[in-house]
């Protein structure tokens, strides 16, 4: 993984020894299993769909275990266009999921409305929850979902767990 | 003319407007007074014996003096033939007989006309909008002189303050 780093090779039979700091141990066991729930909306959900499968393997990043409740995961894809009328379902899931969450939006109309400018389509899922990646295509490939959650990764990597998130940055 | 027609046109030749046939789909068109009258008719009629209401939807000719034309496909099961029944609405009299009581499958389709193009059906047991929310107030948007574009939702989430 690259952060975990071994002391000196053991090869008497003795155990190693292994120091870093608690807040990467624990970041790092938050992003090597991330639950997402299973969220798709429309066509995107295929690409997630695929994701999954052995073909491209999500499970490789530890993001595999897509489950039916938003009280059993922490990471929601939001994977198509998104509707007036679901929109408040979306909150009300966003809601459910226990700290800490993650949302990614997935393909341009979860992003922006896409082309959909029209009566039935929210523009930007982001308008009700707060989005941590977001993923462009239309829809995007299984590829482009890893490079977001590497990204999303990389970003609860810098996570404060034990100490206060610093907000803005001061200038001395 | 199509038999199915031809009997229709016999039995009420007030409301008979006119039927057409298209690679074997029979349409008639009947006048919105004598709709409801016609479709009991499709609907019990041994020979007919439509039971089975396949879709209600609606079209919307702008240019015209009756502007909203509704249309009904009915199906019969055991007679294997299809028939589809079109009557005309205008603007300022924006409503038709409901056939909820003729066919229940129309619930729902007839409640989606109404909320995409606002035509009323009475009698209807339940007339609410289906697909768009409840207090939307923008109009109709099937409807030709609703925006194709700019009406994406933007602002108004009031959910966001619902202590619920």
């Amino acid at each position: 993984m690259g952060l975990i780093q071994i002391g000196p090779p053991a090869k008497d039979g003795e155990l190693g020894v292994m120091t870093l700091s608690l807040e990467k141990v624990v970041n790092w066991a938050r992003k090597g299993s991330l639950w997402p729930m299973t969220f798709g909306l429309a066509c995107c959900a295929i690409e997630m769909i695929a994701a999954v499968s052995s073909r491209y393997d999500i499970d490789r990043y530890g993001a595999g275990v897509f489950r039916a409740s938003p009280r059993q995961s922490d990471l929601m894809i939001v994977a198509g266009t998104v509707c007036r009328r679901m929109a408040p379902v979306i909150r009300k899931i966003y809601d459910q999921m226990p700290e800490p969450k993650y949302v990614i939006s997935m393909g341009s109309c979860a992003t922006s409305g896409n082309i959909y400018d029209s009566y039935s389509v929210v523009q930007g899922v982001d308008r009700f929850v707060p989005v941590d990646i977001y993923v462009p295509g239309c829809p995007p490939t299984p590829e482009a979902l890893f490079d977001g959650i590497l990204k999303l990764q990389d970003r609860i990597m810098q996570k404060r767990v034990f100490t206060k998130q610093p907000e803005q940055v001061r200038m001395t | 003319m199509h038999p199915i027609a031809e009997k229709i046109q016999g039995r009420f030749p007030e409301g008979f407007l006119s039927s057409n046939e298209w690679r074997g789909d029979l349409a008639i068109s009947v006048k919105r007074e004598s709709l409801h009258d016609v479709c009991a008719y499709i609907r019990k009629d041994p020979e007919l014996d439509c039971d089975y209401m396949v879709h209600v939807s609606s079209v919307d000719w702008p240019d015209d003096a009756e502007r909203f034309e509704v249309v009904y496909e009915v199906y019969s099961i055991r007679k294997r033939h299809r028939i589809r029944i079109k009557t005309r609405v205008p603007e300022n009299d924006c409503q038709v007989d409901s056939m909820v009581d003729l066919w229940m499958g129309a619930d729902f389709m007839e409640r989606e006309v109404f909320d995409m193009m606002g035509i009323r059906f009475n009698h209807h047991p339940d007339l609410r909008r289906i697909l768009m929310p409840d207090d939307y107030t923008e109009g109709y948007p099937l409807r030709k002189d609703f925006p194709v574009q700019g009406k994406g939702w933007r602002d108004t989430f009031e959910f966001l303050n619902d202590p619920n």
